[in-house]
Parts: structure tokens; sequence; C-alpha cells
């Protein structure tokens, strides 16, 4: 918990960030920023600062499972979040799917954006799942039922990522190939149960 | 940046009490525009309140038929909401035609009405501008100023609000709650901005020490066939250089009922009063569309470099009320 004097005005607090299920308490001066936190307190450098302003998606983490930029949240906000990084999206050796699908369909050149957009990725994917319409979605009622998640939609939902190598066409056919491994486990998951049942 | 103090507030009463009237503490929601305001020296607050955990993120239906919609409610939790996308389908689309995926999931429905003008001089403090150092001049009237506004503005600023979400919930009567050390409170949206007048740094009507609880939209069996069209220079992720919100009733080829909203053309969303004036009775057609976006933009006083707005305001009026119209032909 943070620890102050009641009452009286105060510029740091000692808190605990919970990032990639381990606990990190740390004293900080309120201005941190959570992506000044992750990189230069706690040495959690995959990810990036590149514009510091919310424009280019390269800090981008995910705070209770959500995309969120690192650079806009001060790292006193995040506690009490369980927060993801570059660093925590793959289970143990074996790789995140959308890491492989990035690996596999070369979705980078320089790979300074690469962990933003491998995050922002992670949480588009888990956005659509869940039928949220973009804002290239033709008919966003509910009865329309969620839009395929064409190149077009991917393009739309990954547009606050920048990458100045341009690799975007690579991107976005890894963000696809990623959510179609998605949705073969999600559809290959109720047999398996079955099949245990 | 000023060092500041940081409270996380747990109730609405808690969050009013901690603010007070302290004219150097700030509410903070998702932060996407404040802190970075604060990273460039235009907000230097002393504390900061943070109001995000708030028992206010919740979409819910009134009695009448209406939504109440809570002030942390995220931006994105507001577009997915299956009750806003099916009574209130622009709502949605401005929500998503706005910011970024990762700003959405953080941003919330009280700050995107209280979010400041991306106005270039407004961001940068080493110009004058008259919303930021009251008094110290207005350099876009004879500047950079192809995004500003073409209706209500005045010799003291001519910048444009840069909300999406707020010129939807124009269109559709939206009043928003508030709190205060005195009780509770109420606006409609179109009381909300003032005018810009000689005060542009006076921007909304809340009271000293108000929090936003939240924004209930009325009942609107008009708003189920509603559109929201932005045009801006790159295909996503940029502020409009004018949007759009319309919703259309038509029977046995007549107008019955119209709701027009413009945004990025005015210090506020822009409600089209005059335009709705001409739509409702005139029979449907692009005539009228195109009589109604002048009935409205007569009173547009162009700069010289942002007079495209008027023909693209216009354009817009004349297109998504056409495609409207064609939609509730099918």
């Amino acid at each position: 918990m943070r620890k102050k004097q009641l009452m009286a005005l105060s510029t740091s607090s000692v808190i605990t960030l919970k990032i990639n299920g381990e606990k990190h308490t740390l004293p900080v001066d309120h201005r941190t920023t959570l992506l000044d936190a992750l990189r230069e307190r706690l040495d959690l450098t995959g990810t990036k600062k590149g514009c510091d302003q919310g424009q280019c998606g390269a800090c981008t983490v995910l705070l209770d499972g959500r995309r969120s930029v690192a650079c806009l949240q001060l790292a006193v906000t995040a506690e009490g979040r369980e927060i993801t990084t570059i660093e925590g999206v793959a289970d143990g050796e074996r790789l995140h799917p959308v890491q492989q699908a990035f690996l596999e369909l070369d979705g980078y050149q320089c790979g300074y954006c690469t962990p933003g957009q491998i995050c922002a990725a992670i949480g588009v994917i888990e956005e659509h799942a869940a039928g949220w319409p973009s804002a290239v979605t033709e008919d966003v009622r509910p009865e329309a039922g969620p839009p395929d998640l064409t190149a077009e939609e991917i393009r739309e939902r990954m547009s606050g990522n920048l990458c100045r190598c341009g690799a975007y066409v690579s991107i976005v056919e890894a963000v696809a190939r990623a959510a179609q491994t998605r949705q073969d486990a999600a559809t290959a998951l109720p047999d398996a149960e079955e099949a245990v049942a | 940046m000023r060092e500041f103090d940081y409270q996380r507030a747990h109730d609405v009463a808690g969050a009013v009490a901690l603010l007070g009237t302290d004219p150097d503490t700030r509410f903070l929601g998702g932060g996407t525009n404040l802190v970075d305001l604060m990273k460039s020296g235009v907000e230097r607050p002393a504390r900061l309140v943070d109001i995000r955990e708030l028992p206010l993120d919740d979409v819910e239906s009134t009695p009448e038929g209406g939504l109440r919609i809570g002030a942390t409610v995220t931006n994105a939790d507001l577009a997915a909401h299956p009750e806003v996308r099916r009574r209130y389908p622009a709502l949605a689309q401005a929500v998503l035609a706005g910011a970024s995926g990762q700003l959405r999931n953080m941003a919330t429905v009280g700050g995107n009405l209280l979010q400041r003008t991306r106005c270039g001089y407004f961001t940068d403090v080493t110009r004058p501008c008259n919303k930021r150092l009251p008094g110290s001049g207005c350099p876009a009237v004879q500047g950079e100023h192809h995004n500003h506004a073409i209706l209500g503005a005045s010799d003291h600023c001519v910048a444009v609000h840069p909300s999406d979400m707020a010129v939807a919930l124009t269109a559709f009567d939206a009043v928003v709650h508030f709190e205060t050390a005195d009780g509770p409170g109420r606006l409609p949206l179109a009381d909300f901005y003032l005018p810009v007048g000689d005060t542009p740094h006076r921007e909304t009507a809340l009271p000293p020490g108000a929090l936003i609880t939240g924004v209930t939209l009325p009942p609107a069996p008009v708003a189920a066939r509603s559109r929201y069209r932005k045009v801006r220079e790159r295909a996503s992720y940029a502020f409009a250089i004018g949007s759009l919100a319309a919703a259309l009733d038509i029977r046995d080829g007549v107008v019955r009922d119209a709701r027009l909203a413009f945004g990025a053309v005015a210090s506020r969303p822009w409600r089209a009063l005059a335009a709705e004036r001409v739509l409702v009775g005139a029979a449907a057609g692009a005539e009228a569309y195109a009589a109604a976006a002048d009935a409205e933009l007569a009173a547009a006083r162009p700069l010289p470099h942002n007079g495209y707005k008027v023909d693209l305001m216009r354009n817009l009026v004349v297109a998504v009320l056409s495609e409207l119209a064609e939609e509730a032909a099918r």
C-alpha cells in the first residue's frame, strides 16, 4: 500500500506493482510514468519508448488484459492492476502465438516497435473475440454479429502502432494468422472437453 | 513536470471532498489527455485525485428507455456495449472513430467531455494563447488555422473541440450529471460548453469543484437509425477536420424526425438545429438535405485557410442523410 502522511502534500509514494505475475515494491516520484518505471527502475526494457506522448504505440502493455500505452499511465495509478509486458507474454520457452506468427511471417524489420505491436495484437485479438466492432465495421449493431477479422479490420484496429520501417504488410498477416490460431484452439477446445467428459 | 500529490478516491463524496475548491487540484481519469498536457507544461496541478476506481463504470438502461452512462466507463466499453450499439449506433461509431484502441481502453467518458483542444498554439507553452493564458492573444486567427472553427468562434479563440463522442451525445440530447459539495446537479450537454466570447479559458458551465458522475441519454427511437461519419487527413487515428452525427426518420417520403450535430467546426460539438428545422416536414431527398446544410452553414465565418470546411460539412450532410434514407428504404 502507499504510505504517506495524512493531509500533507506528498510528491512520492512507495508502490507495489504486479508485473508478469511478480510483485515489485519501489518508491516512485508521482511524475514517473509506468513506462519509465518499467525501463529505468525495474530493468524491464522490452517495453520501448517512442514518442512518449501516446501517439506511436511502442510502449503498449496489457493492463488487466487490455492494451494500454505505458507512457500516459502514471506508475502510481497502476498499483493494484495486473501488468503484462512483452517479457511476460510467452509461456516459459514457448512463444505466445502472436510472437510465433510475427517470427514466422517477418512482422518486423528493425524490431523497435515489435514489443508494442505484439502486445497490441494480443489485445486486438481478444477484443475481436469478445465481439467488439471497430471504426470500419459496416454495421455496429449487435444483431449484425461480430465482423470478420479482415485485413481492413486489422489495419484499423492496429492503427495505434506505428512502424517506421513500414513492415505493415507482414504485421497484418501475422495478426491474422495468430487470430486464426486462437480461433482454431477455441473451436477445438469444446471437443476436447467433450472427449474428457 | 511540476511535482504533485496523488490521492486515490474510493467514493464520489470522498472524491469531491479531496478536490475541494483548490484550483491546483485535478481529477485524473484515464489520463490520456491530462498526463500528456502535464508533460508539455500546459497543465501544472499540485495534486491529482484519481477517480478511476469510483463505482461509476456501468452503462444501464433507464426506466424511460434511455441509457445512463457512468463517468468512468472507458471509451472502449462504451463503444462495445450492446445497448449503445443497438439504440444509438452513431454514438458507438463516434467513439470508435476516436483515438486508438490503446487510448480507448484508458480514456473515460467524463474525461472525454473535458478534454482540451488540440490547437497547436494551446499545446505549445512558448506561444500566446487566450485559452491557456487569458489576454495573451490568439495567433491562430492570423496563423495556422486550417483545422479551426467556422462556427461560433470569436477573435479571441478559434480552436475546435476535439471529441467525437460528444458530437453524437449532442445529437441525442444527452444530459451531464455531476456532484458537488452542495449536492448533485445536471446540465444538458447543449448548455454544458460555454460560448467562446472573450473568455475562451472558461470552457464549461460546471460549477467549481464539480465531479462529472455520468451522462444520461433520453430515449430516442430516431437514433436507432443513425450514423457518425468522420473526415480526417488520414484513414485512422487522427482528429477530425469535420464530422457529422446524424439520425433520420422518414415515413411516406416525408422527414418526421432528424438529428444532426457537427464536429470539429466549433469550440463545442455543434447541434445543427437550423438544419433540423428545415428537414422536419420536408420531402426526403438530396434537395432537402442540401437546403438543411445551407441553413446551418449560413452562419459560418470561415478563416482564410479553413473555408473548405463549409463545403465539407455540406457534402457530409447530403451524403450521410442520403445513406440513412437509403438504409430506411431497404
